[in-house]
């Protein structure tokens, strides 16, 4: 059809203006319209996105089994219509023409073997080979020597069964999400502050604020639907000022009132900063603070995260227990921030000092509602939940907070980072509902509603991802399972920790994955997944909204869900294999039970029947188990909420709606948590109430600015940062594979100062290596594309499977969050 | 009955001979390990032929360079042949009646400042071959499909 020119269809189109004159009959493919209702109705449903945490809501239709068209959802409050060019194109994500259809396992001579040719194996054969080393690794080393990383991308389900399986089958807190990649710098900061995770805002700031400050988030790239909101806001209303701070221009910058380009790093100092602006110029709420905050010192000179042997760990006064904290009076905190002058701001920020008090006075003027914005600008960065506590100091100190407008707002990366990886708890140290695996409080209660003996669960913190790569290296995790996500491209330090990881020879690496990425290129056994709207699915986004959607298509070949994988997986196993005896001993009733029977099929996930499932849509996992798993799995997971603050509806309640915030509290959802106004949990009889902290108390803290772990010298010169681009998902593996994003950008580039490029004899198209102490990748020269970085920083996107810019990032983490910082690290630039 | 992939065991075949990267894929020659050329920065398709959507709800493609458009604050360069008045000059496609409505669906009295970065759902293609084909089928297909099927059963 494409190839036809316009002659050829006036040419065919004479044919049937001919036939109907002379009363001929026009055959069916003929015909230039097809009209009958049965065909041409399309089948719509609604799912989120797959892609960002703005969590936009999509319509779906399908025809024939597939997927032929999506829009934006024009009854959805977060999108209303809308999607960004990723999801426009979200109909063909499915449809990538190597799909994994079939389980592969690496085999020599017709057996497992670690150099092995991937062969096709049946499902049965995968999870004999998988069950057999899990066997085998939990008898010689204990729950120690398995892992898990899933993902931000997981179904609400998915996770909350995953973190069933390994904490309360396997008894192995060593599960984490590559959300910790993402958000756990945010969670810490939230912990450390109010006590109780996720934004006490909502989107509904947006149409209220005068003003936006994003601190290290591209918006009109990252999350290009909550921009249009911005947009919005900005242009319709020409009081609203626009601050953008990056250590590059980037687009959002084309909004920006008060564009700011900083050092890397020194985003501490202007925070700082701010909060002396205010105090110095009496812009302090002193009610606000009396009634509902406290004031703390933390420790500093906390490491960054490295090997313990790095001399950056040892020479680190407080690298062992960075979350220590003691209370502090407001004017010793006057005092501690007193020395961040204006001058001293300039001299660390290399800001403008005019421009650092246009920011500061935003804050500072009590008729400005401010709403703050960030995502990885904060998060990956090795003083990460310092920066989340410094910018709620300034939201706390003017008292502009949790009202509409004024609003500090923690933007999500992932689809379900906060649904899945933060609410369900699939952190290595967490569980459902903010609880943690080292309070026993917190495990009784979780044993109680699992229905498990008490004093079962694992009381040890299991390996955070970037200790995991470490572990695997080490030999001391030998059987690790990887789900919804492609960490070996995705994970810093590839060269030296990720990639010698999974190939160790001790070791066995299980990969699920829809599409061949390079996590999967270096497992041992790849199992296929269906993906999307392929399985039922929830999750939930940056602004506390749950959503569910139904199966709306087929998944190819033998791909299945990574739930129905996790569930399957859980039969090969008995109590008596990886339980302790003394425990089974104890509670002789779990004796002989399979991991299924004592984690799924418990009286709870199990109780509701076939008869509960939604007509229309397939399930083949709750056909095959003769039980509605994805409603039992939720509704056994609200229980842990329900009542403590995280609140959810009924499970049949959102197949209805565009989602809910929580809490929802008599069917109500809540918009400002922590005001007494918007939030039923507010019970102190003040207008505002913390009540994640005990005496119902925000903190601020006092936290300096710190050097980075890496920093330019002499051999290199130059910041490296690494980042995602709007037209690519995270790794690529989805949208590399729609023709119209990958030819939108095609490859990776290296965007750099013309200037620099000149003095190092390049221009723009040249290839260059970009090295690192740590590895080293080849990629060509952009001096005049979307990223215009100053002089002496380039920027590498990270979607592009052929250039790995990990290879050359450093695993410096937050010493707290032990978030990596994929924003800094020294390189030099080469030409080929 | 639909067309089914099953390309994971062709793909093997094909590669069963290379040492590393079995599985194909975005990267489907240079082992994890090792670097390879990057390719040339391709040119931005610039021939103005309007390209056949996938579906009625895609944004179309922009068949034209942008190089140094201009959209900020001040100025949007590409509304200059596509705004509602410029096209009769231009001969550019207008900008679709949604363009003009606000959260609600109103139809304001201008473009929507929530369109206003047009950048955010319309891109250039460059000139690359994509390294996987995508199988995906537009409505028109699926219901040649249906029809066919239908008559054959007939």
């Amino acid at each position: 059809m494409t190839d036809m020119t316009r002659r050829d269809v006036i040419k065919a189109q004479a044919v049937i203006a001919a036939a109907t004159a002379i009363g001929l009959p026009i055959p069916a493919e003929a015909q230039n319209l097809v009209t009958e209702a049965d065909l041409t109705q399309l089948n719509w449903n609604k799912a989120p996105c797959r892609f960002c945490g703005t969590g936009c809501s999509i319509m779906v239709a399908t025809k024939g089994g597939r997927v032929v068209a999506t829009h934006g959802d024009s009854k959805s409050e977060v999108n209303r219509g809308l999607n960004c060019v990723k999801g426009y194109f979200l109909s063909k994500i499915m449809y990538g023409e190597d799909r994994l259809t079939t389980p592969l396992l690496r085999k020599k001579d017709g057996q497992y073997h670690k150099d092995g040719t991937f062969e096709p194996v049946s499902w049965d054969e995968a999870f004999d080979i998988m069950a057999e080393k899990w066997k085998k690794t939990l008898a010689e080393k204990g729950p120690k020597g398995i892992g898990m990383f899933g993902s931000g991308q997981w179904t609400i389900y998915e996770g909350y069964a995953a973190v069933k399986l390994m904490k309360a089958g396997f008894l192995s807190n060593n599960i984490d999400p590559n959300a910790r990649h993402c958000m756990a710098s945010a969670v810490a900061g939230f912990m450390r502050t109010f006590g109780i995770d996720e934004p006490m805002g909502c989107y509904d700031d947006f149409e209220a604020a005068d003003a936006f400050v994003l601190w290290g988030s591209n918006m009109a790239e990252m999350h290009p639907i909550l921009w249009t909101r911005v947009t919005d806001r900005r242009f319709a209303h020409p009081h609203v000022k626009v601050a953008v701070l990056s250590t590059f221009t980037h687009r959002s910058f084309d909004l920006a009132d008060i564009p700011v380009i900083f050092k890397p790093q020194s985003d501490l100092a202007i925070l700082n900063y701010i909060a002396n602006y205010i105090i110095q110029n009496g812009a302090v709420n002193e009610a606000f603070l009396k009634e509902h905050v406290n004031f703390k010192r933390g420790a500093t000179d906390i490491g960054y995260g490295l090997r313990p042997e790095d001399p950056r760990e040892v020479n680190a006064a407080n690298a062992k227990d960075p979350t220590v904290s003691e209370p502090m009076s407001f004017e010793e905190f006057a005092a501690f921030v007193s020395e961040y002058t204006v001058e001293k701001a300039e001299e660390i920020s290399g800001v403008p000092a005019e421009q650092l008090e246009a920011l500061a006075k935003l804050y500072a003027d009590p008729n400005v509602k401010v709403m703050s914005l960030w995502t990885m600008g904060f998060n990956q960065h090795t003083r990460g939940v310092w920066a989340n506590n410094l910018v709620y100091n300034i939201h706390l100190l003017t008292g502009k907070i949790s009202t509409p407008g004024n609003s500090p707002f923690s933007l999500t990366g992932q689809p379900s980072a906060c649904g899945t990886a933060r609410e369900v708890g699939t952190f290595s140290h967490r569980l459902p509902a903010d609880m943690v695996v080292t309070n026993p409080d917190h495990r009784a209660h979780t044993e109680e509603l699992w229905k498990l003996p008490k004093g079962i669960l694992p009381d040890w913190l299991g390996s955070h991802a970037v200790k995991q790569n470490r572990d695997l290296k080490d030999g001391k995790i030998n059987c690790y399972w990887v789900q919804v996500t492609n960490n070996m491209q995705a994970g810093p330090n590839m060269m030296q920790e990720g990639l010698p990881g999974y190939r160790n020879p001790d070791n066995f690496i299980v990969v699920s994955d829809a599409y061949p990425t390079v996590t999967c290129e270096a497992a041992d056994l790849v199992l296929p997944s269906a993906m999307w709207v392929e399985k039922e699915g929830g999750y939930g986004n940056a602004e506390r909204r749950t959503q569910l959607w139904h199966q709306l298509v087929n998944a190819p070949g033998e791909a299945r869900s990574d739930l129905w994988q996790l569930v399957e997986f859980s039969k090969r196993f008995t109590t008596d294999e990886v339980w302790p005896a003394e425990m089974l001993a104890a509670n002789p009733e779990y004796k002989g039970k399979t991991l299924f029977e004592v984690l799924f099929a418990n009286g709870q996930v199990d109780r509701f029947g076939p008869a509960d499932l939604a007509e229309g849509f397939a399930n083949p996992e709750s056909e095959a188990l003769g039980f509605y798993l994805q409603k039992g799995l939720f509704e056994e997971y609200a229980s842990f909420g329900r009542g403590h603050g995280h609140d959810l509806a009924p499970f049949d309640t959102y197949h209805e709606v565009r989602g809910l915030r929580w809490p929802v509290v008599n069917g109500e959802e809540t918009r400002w948590r922590f005001n007494a106004e918007h939030d039923p949990y507010v019970k102190n009889g003040k207008p505002f109430h913390f009540y994640g902290n005990k005496d119902g108390r925000a903190n601020i803290f006092a936290l300096p600015y710190e050097p980075p772990a890496e920093s330019p010298d002499a051999e290199y010169p130059f910041w490296l940062s690494t980042g995602r681009v709007l037209e690519h998902w995270h790794s690529g593996s989805m949208t590399q594979r729609v023709p119209e994003l990958y030819q939108a950008v095609p490859d990776a580039l290296c965007y750099m100062h013309p200037d620099d490029a000149e003095a190092l004899n390049l221009r723009r198209g040249s290839e260059v290596r970009v090295i690192s102490r740590r590895g080293e990748i080849r990629v060509r020269v952009e001096t005049r594309g979307r990223n215009k970085p100053p002089k002496g920083l380039v920027f590498v996107p990270w979607f592009d499977a052929r250039r790995l810019i990990n290879k050359v990032t450093l695993d410096a983490t937050d010493p707290i969050s032990k978030q990596a910082d994929f924003k800094k690290c020294a390189i030099r630039i080469e030409a080929v | 009955m639909l067309k089914r992939f099953a390309f994971a065991v062709a793909l093997l075949a094909a590669t069963a001979a290379m040492a590393e990267n079995q599985l194909g894929g975005l990267r489907p020659d240079t082992p994890l390990a090792e670097e390879s050329e990057a390719p040339q920065i391709p040119a931005v398709v610039n021939s103005d032929v309007r390209q056949v959507r996938n579906y009625p709800d895609q944004p179309p493609i922009i068949p034209h360079k942008i190089d140094n458009y201009q959209i900020d604050l001040n100025v949007n360069k590409c509304l200059s042949c596509h705004s509602r008045t410029a096209v009769e000059a231009s001969q550019a496609p207008m900008i679709s009646v949604t363009h003009f409505m606000d959260r609600d669906g109103q139809t304001l009295g201008t473009v929507s400042p929530r369109r206003y970065f047009c950048t955010q759902c319309h891109v250039v293609q460059h000139d690359a071959e994509p390294p996987v084909a995508n199988g995906f089928l537009d409505v028109d297909s699926v219901l040649d499909h249906i029809i066919g099927a239908g008559e054959e059963g007939q």
